[in-house]
């Protein structure tokens, strides 16, 4: 039997849903901060006002939205595939193996607009044969791709930590990571553009021409996805198999070429901080970008124009938080996790939980902008 | 006690805009099966959802023996008396007979009380009813006419006095058709009241004691069985005089266009389900292959198109071989002229996430003019699908509609313009008015004649009787994955209805 649902107009089902998820999650987690006896409220200016108050909280904001952009497009090209790549955080982990060794290779020889380039096609390259082997195993043999991907991310932080610890680490040194790179493996910085709209911004803010590079991947990947054949292809193949195959698309090769084009973006996530801000490459340098990655996928819907603006939400939160663990003695660093996690919760798991209530409610004020649309054992 | 057993007043019942159900009035009479008929969309499963408590309506009151009824679940329904068998069955397929009936009735911790409380329960249904059914066979041992049986026996050992049936013949033979009649009959001697939800106009004449036709959420007749025609009948379920039968002159059959010979197919748990088949199918004629649901005829018909690996035959298309063993491309097939309208279009056939216009280059989307290297050219398939909207009629005509939002038979339409227009040689179509309106079943049947009349093969795989005796040149019978017989199409349904029950072939065996 089909269970007839109320269709929403789009303004409603991309703006108005998501907005009122986040705004329960701010609620409960508002609910937190009073529980261990802060102002929500008084928080709530702090998280804003330190991501979007000064022209170095914009900066920092959008220099964590570059890794979630990157992050959220790898696993929203999976998603149209109908493949649930849990692991960009490997893929772009691994590949920062293959910025960090252009850049050791060329920094002392060519300019960063040679190097930049070369780079882009090394972390693209490495990601995404990180992200091949579990691939062909799904394609060829049927192994789950999300417990390959996982296994993968721990296969990654650990050839990472032999890498810098045993190979890359500079004869004398303490620390594990690379040696510094000189200026042809460091990315220009874009605070001269957020200087443009009067904005202060101190040189030391790690905004960096990546930032551009993911929004032109954003709309390259919408390109790909809604405009070629082969986005045609990953799209049947991701809502209906049996269809794919009854199109004669076959299942190895686009499983196989999503899964390169999802590990090719996540790789390259890790230009943002090692080319750009740490002008190395240090330890854990992706720290949980790819799985935020996830929320921001689903938050925005596996769509470019969701994904950018929910990359920049997520950015907020990275460097609002931190003004308010920085502010607000009572909220820890593991409080502002915890408002993360609720954001992904709402936003991301349970982006269905207030869907019916509000289709409801369209329903009874306005049923002619309501279609119907029956739902006939198909995933949206 | 009250005349009706059941008694609605006032339904309504909307979806957002849609209104499903609008002020639906229906008395049915106990001890009498009333038959409900309406097209696809109707409102005919809003409304006994309602009935049985899936559903709320909006407005309206239910009675039933005259008593009005608060039916907010299932269980009020149950406890009412009502029960339902409903077109997929809810059993659990390894457990027993016994174990299934007493599902969600179990009592206490311990299962030997009510274990055996339902098998005494069982033999007595079984003496008064006729439904005999070894209580102890797991179901996926039984055949589907005796699953159904378990269903029925199910509502009764929860004393059902009043059974609803959603579309129970899909599934059956012929003669297991009869058989659940006659049981039916029984019900209704011993004083149960029967609804019967279908679509096929033949089994109210057969059965019903009464029909109430639906059309479009409303309820626009009620008519005593005896005085009704079937022509009256699907005027009331259309709106318009439909032409039941499908005119068509002589077939002139060419060159053997499709040729399978020895043809084997196993499925992926190893169970062979086409065995050793052979056929062929010449230039201007249409062969239908019959057969119960699950006898291979699915299978036959991926092989054919490159869908499913065959493990021995060769099938020959223009005389060249199509590759079986390996990995064979469906979309190659296409190239050389063989198009493919699968039996199920909702995941199969067409993605339903898709726009109308998305779907209609399904398959074909590697062809040029629907490319401009490697993006998809969007402007030429807006107006190649707005081409065949306007030739098949396809409602609504909007390429950029959600193909979702689409009826049945609009589908269908629009899966049929995609693979008719691209003018093939050998034409294969599963189930082509599965779930299809009366409206668009006229209109697919002229097409599938016109496509013989311009000299293309076309292999048609229906469950249908009615569909395949009336648009067939020759007929093939399918029973255990076997060709069992072939027949013209003046074959008698009862001759048809044997083979398709195996008896032929069982006896050719002794």
């Amino acid at each position: 039997m089909s269970t007839p649902y109320a269709k929403l107009p789009a303004w409603a089902d991309y703006g108005l849903i998501p907005l009122v998820n986040l705004l329960v999650a701010f609620a409960v987690a508002g609910l937190v901060v009073l529980l261990v006896g802060e102002n929500p409220l008084r928080a709530a200016v702090i998280l804003v006002e330190g991501a979007f108050g000064s022209g170095q909280g914009i900066a920092y904001t959008l220099f964590y939205a570059t890794n979630f952009i990157f992050t959220g497009l790898a696993v929203a090209v999976a998603f149209h595939c109908g493949l649930f790549n849990i692991g960009g955080e490997g893929q772009a982990y691994i590949a920062g193996l293959g910025v960090g060794l252009v850049a050791l290779a060329f920094d002392s020889v060519l300019p960063w607009w040679l190097t930049f380039p070369l780079a882009i096609l090394a972390s693209a390259l490495v990601g995404a044969l990180w992200a091949l082997i579990p691939a062909y195993l799904q394609a060829k043999r049927g192994s789950h791709i999300v417990i390959t991907t996982i296994m993968f991310n721990f296969i990654a932080a650990s050839v990472m930590v032999y890498m810098l610890v045993n190979v890359l680490k500079p004869v004398g040194s303490m620390a594990p990571q690379t040696r510094q790179f000189l200026e042809g493996g460091q990315l220009p910085k874009l605070g001269w553009l957020l200087a443009e709209f009067g904005l202060k911004v101190r040189p030391s803010a790690p905004l960096n021409i990546s930032f551009l590079l993911a929004l032109v991947m954003a709309f390259l990947v919408w390109v790909l996805i809604w405009r070629t054949k082969l986005g045609y292809e990953i799209r049947t193949m991701g809502f209906s198999p049996k269809a794919a195959r009854y199109a004669g698309i076959s299942e190895v090769r686009i499983i196989i070429v999503t899964m390169l084009i999802s590990g090719a973006l996540a790789g390259m996530m890790a230009l943002n901080p090692i080319m750009g801000d740490q002008h190395n490459v240090p330890l854990d340098f992706v720290s949980g970008a790819g799985f935020v990655g996830i929320a921001v996928a689903l938050m925005g819907r596996s769509h470019p124009a969701g994904i950018v603006p929910a990359a920049i939400l997520f950015g907020m939160l990275y460097q609002g938080g931190a003004e308010l663990a920085f502010e607000m003695p009572n909220i820890s660093r593991d409080m502002i996790v915890i408002i993360q996690g609720l954001v992904i919760l709402f936003a991301g798991a349970l982006e269905n939980m207030f869907r019916p209530t509000i289709q409801g409610i369209f329903a009874s004020f306005s049923p002619r902008s309501v279609g119907i649309s029956a739902t006939k054992g198909e995933r949206a | 006690m009250a005349e009706n057993a059941i008694e609605l007043i006032g339904i309504n019942k909307s979806f957002g805009a849609v209104r499903a159900n609008r002020d639906i009035a229906l008395e049915i009479p106990r001890g009498t099966i009333h038959g409900i008929i309406g097209e696809n969309g109707a409102g005919k499963s809003t409304l006994m959802s309602i009935l049985y408590g899936f559903y709320q309506a909006d407005s309206g009151e239910i009675r039933v023996n005259g008593k009005t009824a608060a039916i907010k679940t299932p269980n009020d329904a149950i406890a009412a008396g009502i029960g339902m068998v409903h077109q997929h069955f809810m059993l659990v397929e390894n457990f027993s007979v016994l174990e299934n009936v007493i599902l969600g009735a179990e009592g206490e911790a311990l299962l030997t009380k009510s274990i055996a409380k339902a098998r005494s329960e069982l033999r007595r249904l079984e003496k008064e009813y006729g439904l005999e059914v070894d209580p102890d066979a797991l179901i996926e041992e039984l055949p589907v006419g005796l699953q159904q049986r378990v269903e029925i026996l199910k509502a009764l050992y929860r004393g059902a006095e009043i059974l609803i049936l959603d579309e129970p013949t899909g599934v059956l033979t012929p003669a297991e058709a009869d058989h659940l009649f006659r049981i039916l009959e029984q019900l209704k001697e011993q004083g149960k009241t029967v609804v019967l939800i279908t679509h096929k106009l033949r089994e109210i004449m057969a059965i019903t004691d009464n029909v109430s036709v639906m059309r479009q959420g409303t309820m626009v007749a009620t008519r005593k069985t005896s005085e009704t025609t079937v022509e009256e009948l699907a005027e009331l379920m259309v709106g318009r005089r439909v032409l039941l039968r499908v005119e068509k002159g002589e077939a002139q059959p060419g060159a053997v266009k499709l040729a399978v010979k020895n043809l084997t197919v196993r499925d992926s748990r190893g169970v062979t389900m086409v065995d050793d088949v052979s056929f062929d199918i010449r230039a201007g004629e249409i062969v239908g292959i019959a057969g119960v649901a699950g006898n291979g005829q699915s299978e036959l018909m991926e092989a054919v198109s490159g869908i499913r690996k065959a493990v021995s035959g060769t099938v020959m298309l223009d005389g060249k071989p199509i590759d079986l063993t390996g990995q064979a491309d469906p979309g190659e097939l296409r190239d050389r002229g063989l198009a493919h309208v699968p039996e199920d279009r909702h995941h199969v056939g067409l993605v339903l996430a898709f726009d109308e216009s998305e779907n209609s280059i399904l398959g074909y989307h590697d062809k040029p003019q629907y490319l401009k290297g490697p993006f998809l050219n969007l402007e030429a398939i807006q107006k190649d699908a707005q081409e065949k909207i306007e030739k098949y009629d396809i409602r609504p005509a909007n390429p950029r509609l959600k193909t979702a939002n689409f009826s049945g038979g609009n589908q269908q339409k629009i899966v049929l313009a995609r693979e008719i227009e691209q003018d093939p040689g050998v034409l294969i179509v599963g189930q082509p008015t599965r779930g299809v309106d009366v409206g668009a079943i006229e209109f697919i049947h002229k097409r599938l004649i016109a496509m013989r009349d311009q000299g293309k093969a076309v292999l048609l795989i229906s469950v249908e009787l009615d569909e395949i005796r009336s648009l067939s040149d020759r007929i093939l019978v399918m029973f255990a994955g076997r060709v069992v017989g072939e027949r013209g199409p003046e074959a008698t349904e009862g001759e048809l209805g044997l083979l398709m029950a195996g008896v032929e072939h069982k006896e050719a065996a002794e």
